[in-house]
């Protein structure tokens, strides 16, 4: 089994209609249960990466992807997760690389609802397994002591905090084996944010995680590894602690000294 | 200086918004004071060969329902392709247009199109060509309607559908309309209140009969067509009677009206 759980090769990325591409020869390894993160000013495409990571850009058609994203499946699957084309190929990558948005969105469904909805989709219809995955998922957010006496009601009620909270949940419910957060804590407040930060710590035990933030205390806190990106490419990729403490390139150290960006 | 523009435009627009609803309130006052006197128990069981209005609130009724039967599904799928595939495609701007055209199509010339490809084919004013006026009326506030509000869902929503693996068609389907339901239902009811009150498409399309009616191929009892042949009798009684009819047609899309406004109001 290798240690890379997705590998970026050579990877550029062009949005429909633009005239030159958004990111150009990323290479970026995401290793195995450890937490990557992606930092950089804004512009730089580390949400365009993060977004071609499950390929979610395909909503839009007409964009352009060059190189490779291969992805290492636990049963041994190698894929290029680029040269996927059919619908249901879509659905089995984003139930395998899962996916919290900036923006909490939950459903407009009950709690409940909201985390069976992917359960469903995958044909489970067993009641009694559906209470106990929701519940499980629940419990791995920290959300089931706050929720469980009102499951049933609309999941929109929820604070900003515990709706993102519900989203993750979504995602974790349905076993991903990677999880990609897009900057999942810039609309909460600093509790919910520490809440979200514990949270990733702790799911990182059974999962891949890929975060994009543009707070770098949050990246050095949670993080075991960190790539830096500007204006399209990535500049330096090696470990939190190096990237932040000795990092080898001018501009890097310029950004995490807080000197631009 | 600046203080007394400031008061100067607060008392100009007060008196602004009095004025209108001055009309308002002088529209409904006349419209009691004038339709109570005829307004009985018995006009709501007799028609209007008997002097009652029984059979124009039926055919008023059946003729907007069948319309909005037929213009709800239609009309809903069709904002949907809209928003949801044709987006900002020439086809889609082009559909949007055209439906802000036909929207703003004064009625009776919607009337008089209806009038040539279906009264006078058949040779007589018929129900089903009132139903087709109506539908046409309808249709664009219900394409426009939907379009708008599906715009409003955020794209957010969608993508998030769609990260946990849900189709297009299934994110539209549970997802999509699920978000934009309230502002949808609203539209709907609204659009059917407007075609409620409308006279001008069913003039010469249903037109209308004294009779009870149920077979949609011959003239239909129409409430406004009504009102207005009433309104031009000598026949004093006939002509209170009129105000009567006007008065329920008010009271029915007014009902209609609130309940759109309530449905917002609960469910937001």
């Amino acid at each position: 089994m290798t240690q890379n759980k997705m590998e970026v090769k050579d990877f550029s990325f062009t949005y429909k209609g633009a005239a030159k591409p958004s990111l150009r020869n990323i290479n970026l390894p995401i290793e195995r249960k450890k937490v990557t993160a992606l930092i950089g000013p804004s512009g730089c495409g580390k949400s365009t990466l993060l977004r071609s990571m499950n390929r979610i850009h395909d909503l839009y058609p007409g964009n352009k992807y060059e190189g490779q994203i291969m992805l290492h499946t636990e049963d041994e699957g190698h894929t290029d997760i680029l040269t996927l084309k059919k619908e249901n190929d879509f659905i089995w990558l984003r139930q395998t690389v899962g996916m919290v948005f900036q923006k909490p969105t939950p459903f407009p469904m009950s709690i409940f609802d909201n985390i069976a909805y992917g359960l469903r989709l995958q044909g489970e219809k067993n009641k009694a397994v559906l209470q106990e995955k929701v519940e499980k998922s629940l419990k791995d957010v920290a959300l089931w002591k706050e929720v469980k006496d009102r499951l049933n009601d609309d999941a929109r009620g929820l604070s900003g905090g515990q709706q993102q909270r519900l989203c993750i949940a979504r995602v974790v419910a349905l076993k991903p084996e990677v999880i990609l957060f897009d900057e999942p804590t810039s609309a909460l407040d600093p509790l919910s944010t520490l809440a979200i930060e514990e949270m990733i710590f702790e799911l990182k035990q059974d999962y891949t995680i890929a975060i994009v933030t543009h707070n770098m205390q949050q990246a050095s806190r949670i993080s075991d590894y960190t790539a830096f990106m500007y204006l399209g490419e990535l500049i330096e990729f090696d470990t939190t602690d190096n990237i932040f403490t000795a990092p080898k390139k001018q501009q890097t150290e310029d950004y995490i000294t807080g000197k631009f960006g | 200086m600046r203080l007394f523009l400031n008061k100067a435009f607060l008392v100009l627009s007060t008196l602004t918004a009095i004025l209108g609803l001055l009309f308002l309130g002088w529209i409904i006052v006349t419209l009691v004071s004038k339709g109570m006197e005829s307004l009985t128990p018995y006009i709501f069981t007799h028609d209007l060969v008997d002097n009652g209005i029984r059979n124009l609130i039926w055919g008023q009724i059946v003729l907007a329902g069948l319309a909005t039967v037929f213009g709800i599904p239609i009309g809903v799928l069709a904002g949907v392709y809209l928003q949801e595939y044709g987006n900002h495609t020439k086809y889609a701007d082009f559909i949007r247009d055209l439906s802000d055209v036909m929207m703003s199509a004064p009625s009776i010339v919607i009337g008089t199109f209806i009038y040539a490809i279906m009264v006078i084919p058949m040779g007589h004013t018929n129900g089903w060509a009132g139903i087709a006026a109506l539908f046409v009326m309808m249709l664009p506030i219900v394409v426009r309607t939907t379009d708008d509000m599906l715009s409003l869902v955020p794209t957010e929503l969608r993508e998030a559908g769609m990260a946990i693996g849900a189709s297009k068609y299934h994110v539209i389907m549970h997802i999509v309309i699920r978000a934009a339901k309230v502002g949808i239902m609203t539209g709907l009811i609204l659009a059917f209140a407007r075609i409620m009150g409308e006279t001008a498409p069913l003039l010469y399309t249903s037109g209308s009969t004294i009779y009870m009616e149920t077979d949609l191929s011959q003239t239909y009892p129409a409430m406004t067509v009504s009102i207005y042949n009433l309104a031009t009798m000598p026949d004093e009684k006939l002509v209170s009677l009129a105000w009567a009819a006007a008065l329920v047609l008010t009271l029915m899309v007014l009902g209609l009206n609130l309940l759109g406004r309530y449905i917002i109001k609960e469910k937001r």
